[in-house]
């Protein structure tokens, strides 16, 4: 008896919602940067899975993964300088108080 | 007790580990802890891929998202202050809101996953799963041929390239704010 594909699916649409609750709930940048990084997680472990039981043959979930790994460090350097510089600024970082573009 | 195999112990420890330090990666009012257990969360999904037979996926999980993307995060901890608690956690309306969208979001996509009736030959075992060559990763990568993939690598070159010229320049203290 082997793990079906919809336990390793089910995992996965779990951790997304536990993301999309803290990106809701959280009122602190670094937070919602925290509950993002739990949603691509979600998404990798989905294409990871559909690449192994659907398609075993091709690399195609394989290699997206690692360019989503790619992107989120990317997307992370840059929203923690713009959380510094949004600090710097005023001296918090709770996502209400940002609400103009231009300070 | 067919189910008690070693892989399907492994599987439900590691699935247990991802939602458990998934849950209190967002619920946890200090945030240097809740930076501690995105680093389990993200380890258990290295384990997860490891299970698969994904090696190489693992370690670039764990070198970039362990190693590289939660000691980012610790950094901006460490040099916002007064960031130890998060007092306002307990913000009433927007933790029901959150709750519910996530209730009736998993409800919704689970029952679509169950009712959608996977057949049942994806059941492959897993230790019978092939690990992926290392040179094959390596020609698909750097191929030009159909089903291989330069030109998203080059562009997540210029993308980091990007991203480093990009932060330096945010993160710059400019002199007007510092007076």
């Amino acid at each position: 008896m082997n793990i079906p594909v919809e336990a390793y699916f089910i995992l996965s649409t779990l951790l997304f919602f536990i993301g999309v609750y803290g990106f809701v709930a959280r009122k602190n940048l670094i937070s919602i940067l925290m509950s993002v990084e739990l949603v691509l997680n979600a998404a990798n472990i989905n294409f990871v899975v559909a690449n192994r039981f659907l398609y075993p043959e091709f690399m195609e979930g394989h290699i997206y993964s690692l360019f989503v790994i790619a992107i989120a460090a990317a997307e992370t350097a840059v929203a923690i300088s713009i959380i510094i510089n949004v600090y710097r600024q005023k001296r918090n970082i709770d996502a209400k108080s940002i609400n103009e573009l231009k300070y | 007790m067919e189910y008690l195999t070693a892989s399907n112990i492994i599987f439900f420890i590691l699935a247990a580990a991802i939602l458990l330090f998934g849950i209190l990666t967002v619920t946890s009012t200090k945030i240097l802890r809740a930076a501690t257990y995105l680093f389990f969360t993200l380890f258990s999904i290295a384990g997860l891929y490891l299970q698969l037979s994904y090696e190489f996926l693992a370690a670039v999980q764990l070198s970039v998202y362990a190693g590289g993307i939660v000691i980012l995060i610790v950094f901006a901890i460490l040099l916002i202050k007064g960031l130890g608690e998060d007092k306002e956690i307990n913000l009433g309306q927007r933790r029901i809101m959150g709750l519910v969208a996530a209730i009736v979001g998993s409800f919704t996509c689970a029952i679509t996953i169950i009712k959608f009736g996977f057949m049942p030959e994806y059941e492959i075992a897993t230790e019978m799963a092939k690990s992926v060559d290392m040179k094959l990763i390596g020609t698909t990568l750097m191929g030009t041929e159909k089903f291989e993939y330069l030109l998203p690598f080059e562009a997540a070159s210029i993308l980091l390239l990007a991203c480093i010229v990009g932060s330096i320049a945010i993160a710059t203290k400019s002199k007007e704010v510092n007076k």
